[in-house]
């Protein structure tokens, strides 16, 4: 029943191209719209999910606390709150994937004749698996080295190339604060973080030598940062609780005292950059969804205008046996393949633009098997909804008025 | 009278259909009675305004009927619903219009073939006797061309060949040669006599006497009733 239904579909169709292309078109720019601007949403929380991932997930730091001299405050991390064995406290807690004492600022590094100013970051080897970075060249550090606190350095990739150049960094010998550091392993590239802040311009030592050598320490054994990494996203929350109750029981802070502590949560500014790219995603599609409306109506607009010209013809046909389901059927097909072929060329058309859009402005651009089906559905689903009353119309004609009709 | 040998394929019994109009209720047919046989071969006359358009909606199971019984085939048609009277329409009759009323974007063979994609025939079968309809009515090498390349009166012969295609029990011909000169309509005629010689019953409205002579049996209409009915008198040399 259906197969030769289709045919007649294609024949109405091709009986007026003009009219059906135009109607087509509206559902073409519709479709086009949607998947282009699904395309460019996706690309930017792709953009987005990319740069979180580099800087780890289930990220927080605690900061030693302020304190006050004389009226005078000192930011975060200004007094010696914090320190070594804290950072051993936590990392036996449950939930907890990888704790990392830090001490970082900004040095001048020199080698030969280059020297180069970046951020210098004391540390503990899991500080790398924190932040899921890899090392490319020759190798990281281990406790020993931060037991011993031996001076050698791990580099980013911008340090690199600003202070060796065409040089494997390897094995040379570079010197931050007048102190010589051996070089023994060059960091893996992960451009950018959510600041602009470029990440591989860093020098990683081990977290003893840096505070001996090259910041100081008022307290041998304090530091000002330790970086903590949960199990799981949804076990961060759980982990930041116990986390603050552990330090202010060992720090031995009463009811009602503040906390000699700061904590943030890294993640939680990613993710509220990531929400703002889906919500302005979904704004995009929703606006695009629009024009899809517009398509749909107008494929209403000429299916009542072909259902009046055709009265005759649907008035033989019920006269020569089509049950009112069998004419609503045939409008609905016909409503249905506009629809679609709109849709394949929108989906096309769409595609197209998206690649040029991503060639030309080198904007990420990101087109699913997902929305592609989305546009499919949407489509049928234009299709039958606006397709449905022109369709009913024509079912309830009656066949002796359908056939006087001239 | 009509002959009594088979069960009447069309039994009318006190059949009335009104209409509202502006002016009130509008009786356009005022009990009707009338029995069709197997075989026969009907004209329906009379002027316009009779009720013969009424009439023959009603017996083509295109409208239901205010009061009064109408059986075809045995089956009762006055309180059957839309889809089953589309079944009767395609099955049990096929029709014959003044304006030929061909598809006009589907091929001779298409539109022949139309009621059985109705009846949910296969493809295969529903050209076949396509093919064979149009070779019936001699129009066999034009299986291929569409409505619009051929004479009116071949394509009255291609709508004869549509209403054959189901083997329908009865042909409703409605004003057949209404738009034919009287060459054509009379090849026309001559093509219902061989139909009904195969024993198919056939009924035909028309206005022209020459074309009711064609027919066994004449029954004439004027305000809404018949008031005669009989059969043919076969005079000289006219058949």
């Amino acid at each position: 029943m259906i197969h030769p239904m289709l045919g007649e579909a294609w024949l109405a169709m091709g009986a007026n191209r003009l009219r059906t292309a135009l109607t087509m078109l509206g559902m073409v720019i519709g479709v086009g719209a949607v998947v282009i601007m699904m395309a460019i949403g996706q690309g930017a929380q792709y953009a987005v999910q990319q740069t979180i991932s580099t800087m780890g997930s289930n990220l927080f730091i605690v900061l030693s606390g302020s304190f006050t001299t004389a009226g005078v405050r000192s930011g975060s991390a200004g007094a010696p709150t914090l320190n070594v064995a804290d950072g051993e406290a936590i990392a036996e807690l449950d939930g907890v994937a990888n704790v990392a004492p830090t001490h970082q600022g900004t040095r001048q590094l020199v080698y030969g004749s280059q020297n180069w100013s970046s951020q210098v970051i004391g540390t503990t080897p899991e500080y790398l698996d924190a932040r899921a970075w890899n090392i490319v060249n020759g190798a990281g550090f281990g406790d020993s080295d931060v037991r011993s606190a031996t001076r050698v350095a791990i580099i980013g990739k911008t340090v690199a190339e600003n202070l060796f150049g065409d040089d494997d960094p390897i094995g040379k010998t570079m010197r931050i604060q007048q102190n010589p550091f051996i070089v023994i392993g060059v960091l893996g590239s992960k451009g950018q973080n959510l600041d602009g802040r470029d990440q591989d311009d860093t020098v990683i030592i081990p977290l003893s030598t840096a505070q001996r050598k090259v910041f100081g320490t008022p307290f041998l054994g304090s530091v000002r940062m330790i970086m903590v990494q949960a199990d799981s996203a949804e076990g961060m929350p759980r982990v930041m609780e116990s986390v603050s109750s552990l330090l202010r029981q060992r720090h031995r802070l009463r009811d009602g005292m503040p906390d000699d502590f700061f904590m943030r949560n890294l993640s939680a500014a990613a993710e509220s950059e990531a929400e703002t790219t889906r919500t302005m995603s979904i704004l995009l599609g929703a606006i695009a969804s629009i024009s899809l409306l517009v398509g749909g109506i107008g494929i209403m607009n000429i299916m009542l205008v072909s259902v009046t010209e055709r009265t005759r013809e649907i008035g033989i046909r019920m006269a020569i046996g089509a049950r009112q389901r069998d004419i609503l059927s045939q409008f609905l097909l016909e409503a249905v393949m506009i629809s679609f072929a709109g849709c394949l060329l929108g989906l096309l058309l769409g595609l197209g633009i998206a690649l040029a859009v991503n060639a030309l402005t080198g904007m990420v651009i990101v087109v699913s098997g997902s929305s592609a089906l989305i546009a499919f559905a949407v489509a049928a689903g234009v299709g039958i909804f606006f397709g449905w009353y022109p369709a009913q119309k024509a079912a309830r004609l009656d066949p002796i008025e359908a056939l006087r009709y001239q | 009278m009509p002959p009594m040998a088979n069960a009447a394929v069309i039994r009318v019994a006190g059949l009335g259909k009104s209409y509202e109009t502006a002016a009130g209720l509008f009786p356009a047919l005022k009990g009707v009675d009338l029995d069709v046989r197997p075989g026969e071969f009907i004209a329906i006359m009379g002027p316009s305004g009779s009720g013969k358009s009424t009439f023959m909606n009603l017996l083509g199971c295109l409208d239901t009927p205010t009061v009064g019984d109408y059986f075809l085939a045995g089956e009762n048609v006055a309180q059957m619903d839309k889809d089953a009277l589309a079944l009767l329409r395609n099955r049990t009759l096929g029709f014959v219009f003044q304006g030929f009323n061909l598809l006009p974007r589907m091929t001779l063979q298409d539109n022949v073939a139309l009621p059985l994609v109705y009846a949910g025939v296969d493809r295969e079968t529903r050209q076949q006797r396509a093919r064979e309809l149009l070779a019936k009515v001699g129009l066999g090498q034009y299986a291929e061309s569409l409505p619009s390349r051929i004479s009116g009166g071949q394509q009255q012969r291609v709508a004869i060949a549509r209403a054959l295609v189901n083997r329908p029990r009865l042909i409703l011909a409605d004003e057949p040669t209404g738009n034919l000169d009287s060459h054509t309509s009379e090849e026309i005629m001559r093509l219902f006599e061989e139909l009904n010689g195969e024993g198919i019953t056939i009924v035909l409205v028309t206005h022209e006497p020459d074309i009711a002579a064609h027919c066994k049996r004449q029954v004439r209409f004027l305000d809404g009733q018949i008031v005669s009915d009989h059969l043919t008198v076969v005079d000289g040399g006219d058949a």
